[in-house]
């Protein structure tokens, strides 16, 4: 039940803009061709973060030295029942998109996209954000220099987000 | 900060692979790294294009404008110090609609037009007003109806069914936005933060 609705979802979404845009008369294809053509900036502006974020994540994570250092911690995580290999990405998700993309990648290709871990991670990526970056990003272009408690508040929606993620997770999956 | 936390992440991995004798751990990740950022990216492409191209149909047919009009009540109840027919909200509402279907840096440049049209409203200059901060946390809690990102990462690693874990997004994200405007809600009406309230 749950899977055919998540994967009508994207159907669904795609029939109603196009539907909507024959209604209104637009050129469809035109249109959907001109907007597709922004992706080639985007993708540029993305590929050197990416190649330099999995550089530094994969040889952070692959080194162990996170397993080395969290040993001691481990019984705290089991009772929050947040998985191990979580954590770095619960930590770097508001400082770094590119880094997080990295982990994500890392998890899947070590546990599988499918996996418990593969789930977690894709619900953490998706209901959290780069809070950090939307920060600097947006305060600084109108020159705001006291943030008062945006950071906190921001903060605590990414909390949120992680705790909620892992028990929806537990409790669907 | 971001510059610092790259270099230890390579300087720290590195030295303890070495410690612990794993030059062949380190040496294959530092060759093997730029061909998956690269597939990854290459991966990554075709779907944004595919997105962009769908919401340039959405944005084009008015259909967004339709949507941004349809939460745009629930918008002035969480942005009361904003007048009615106030531009920024519009910018608010497309940004928040875009980052629904997942396609967050093209939400950026509506986001950054609805921060330069609340700075209008903002009596002291340098200080973030409460409207402010309440879209930051709209927008960093993560509104996202289709994460595109996630579902082509999963298919590049043979997922059985990429999609599958959409409902679980949205559950989760309805939590962290609700969650995230009751706390914003919180702290703004401690009186420390109450006398700047616009």
């Amino acid at each position: 039940m749950l899977k055919t609705l998540s994967s009508l979802m994207i159907p669904l979404m795609v029939l109603l803009v196009l539907i909507y845009g024959i209604l209104k008369k637009i050129d469809v294809y035109d249109v959907f061709i001109d907007g597709a053509k922004e992706s080639f900036g985007m993708i540029l502006e993305l590929l050197p973060t990416l190649l330099g974020m999995i550089l530094g994540i994969n040889i952070f994570l692959k080194s162990g030295v996170l397993e080395f250092v969290l040993k001691g911690f481990t019984p705290f995580f089991q009772y929050l029942k947040v998985p191990l290999e979580i954590v770095p990405m619960a930590i770097m998700r508001p400082i770094s998109g590119g880094s997080t993309l990295a982990i994500l990648n890392n998890i899947y290709e070590t546990f599988g996209p499918d996996g418990y871990l593969g789930t977690l991670a894709s619900v953490i990526q998706g209901s959290t954000d780069t809070t950090f970056y939307v920060l600097t990003l947006y305060f600084g272009s109108i020159g705001i220099k006291k943030i008062r408690y945006a950071m906190w508040a921001g903060l605590c929606a990414d909390l949120i987000g992680i705790i909620s993620s892992v028990t929806i997770v537990n409790l669907l999956f | 900060m971001i510059n610092k936390i790259w270099a230890f992440f390579i300087i720290v991995g590195s030295i303890f692979c070495i410690a612990t004798g794993k030059m062949d751990i380190l040496n294959e990740e530092i060759l093997k790294s730029a061909k998956t950022g690269f597939d990854m990216a290459l991966e990554l492409f075709p779907v944004m294009a595919l997105w962009l191209g769908i919401m340039n149909i959405a944005s084009v047919s008015g259909l967004l404008n339709k949507l941004a009009q349809l939460i745009s009540p629930l918008l002035r109840k969480l942005f009361p110090e904003i007048p009615k027919n106030h531009e920024s909200l519009s910018y608010i509402a497309s940004n928040i609609v875009i980052n629904m279907a997942g396609l967050g840096s093209a939400a950026t440049p509506f986001g950054l037009k609805a921060m330069k049209s609340l700075q209008e409203l903002n009596p002291k200059k340098d200080t973030a007003s409460r409207s402010m901060i309440t879209f930051l946390v709209l927008n960093t809690s993560g509104v996202t109806i289709i994460p595109t990102t996630i579902i082509s990462l999963r298919m590049m690693y043979g997922s059985v069914n990429p999609t599958g874990i959409v409902i679980a997004c949205i559950l989760a994200t309805l939590c962290s936005t609700t969650g995230g405007l009751i706390i914003d809600r919180l702290i703004a009406r401690r009186k420390k933060y109450a006398k700047n309230t616009v």
